[in-house]
C-alpha cells in the first residue's frame, strides 16, 4: 500500500489527467478556473487523481486507471454528516 | 455512505468498483471510517474515500456547491470506456437508493452486451422483456410491452 498521501505537504486533487499537485509549491491559480463546470450522459468521465484513504492506507486514485470496468463514482457532502 | 459500502459485493459481482469523494482529507476519512462507519458496515468502507478538498473534482463534474464549500450527492455510472451513462444528483437531506444504482448498472450493462441492439424499457429488471428498436417495432411497442410489465 502507498503511503504517499502521509506526509505534511498538503496533496490535493486534480482534474484532467494531470498528477495531484502540492498547494504549497503551488501558485494561485487564476480566478476564471473557478468557472461552473458539468458533464452530461454519453460524454467521457473528466479524469481525475486525488489522495484517498482505502483499506487502512493512504494512495492515490486516478480514475483512469479503472477504464475496463465499470464505476459508481459517488458524491457525499462530508463525512461525519449524517445521511 | 455506509449504504454504498453494504451494497459494495452486489456491485463488485457486476464487475463494478465503487469510488466515493468529498471535501475531506484521506486523514478524515480514515477517522470517519475508523470510529462510525466500521460500526455500521463489517469490516468499514471496502472501497477509495477520494479526498476533494478543493472542491476540483466536484467541479468538473457539476457537484459542487459553491456556497457551502460541499459536494452534492451525486452519483455517476461510468462505463468501461470511460463514458459517463447515468447521472444523479440529490441536495444533501435526503440519500440515494442502491436498488436503483444496481437496476440501471444492470440495465446499460445488458444494452452494452447486445450491442445496443435492445434497449430496457421503464422499470427493466434482468429477465424482464426488452425492446428492440427497428422499423417493425414503430407505433408497435404496446405489442410487446406496457407499464403494467414493469413489476
Amino acid at each position: 500500500m502507498s503511503n504517499e498521501g502521509a506526509s505534511c505537504v498538503r496533496v490535493t486533487s486534480s482534474v484532467g489527467g494531470s498528477e495531484s499537485s502540492d498547494t504549497l509549491t503551488q501558485a494561485p491559480q487564476p480566478k476564471e478556473e473557478v468557472k461552473k463546470m458539468g458533464v452530461t450522459v454519453g460524454q467521457k468521465a473528466p479524469d481525475f487523481t486525488a489522495p484517498a484513504y482505502f483499506k487502512g492506507g493512504f494512495t492515490s486514485v486516478k480514475l483512469s486507471d479503472y477504464l475496463g470496468k465499470w464505476v459508481v463514482l459517488c458524491f457525499y457532502p462530508g463525512d461525519f454528516t449524517f445521511v | 455512505m455506509s449504504a454504498v459500502a453494504a451494497n459494495y459485493e452486489t456491485l463488485q459481482k457486476l464487475d463494478a468498483e465503487v469510488i466515493s469523494v468529498s471535501v475531506d482529507s484521506h486523514f478524515v476519512h480514515k477517522m470517519w471510517n475508523d470510529h462510525e462507519l466500521v460500526k455500521m458496515v463489517e469490516g468499514g468502507v471496502p472501497f477509495p474515500m477520494v479526498a476533494d478538498q478543493a472542491g476540483n473534482i466536484g467541479r468538473a463534474y457539476g457537484c459542487w456547491d459553491e456556497n457551502q464549500g460541499i459536494e452534492l450527492r451525486g452519483r455517476f455510472i461510468i462505463d468501461p470506456d470511460g463514458v459517463i451513462q447515468a447521472m444523479e444528483v440529490l441536495t444533501p437531506p435526503v440519500g440515494r437508493k442502491i436498488d436503483e444504482t444496481v437496476r440501471q448498472l444492470q440495465a446499460f450493462q445488458h444494452v452494452r452486451a447486445t450491442g445496443g441492439k435492445e434497449a430496457c424499457p421503464a422499470g427493466w429488471q434482468p429477465g424482464k422483456t426488452t425492446l428492440k428498436p427497428g422499423p417493425d417495432l414503430v407505433g408497435n411497442v404496446w405489442k410487446v410491452w406496457n407499464p403494467s410489465m414493469e413489476d
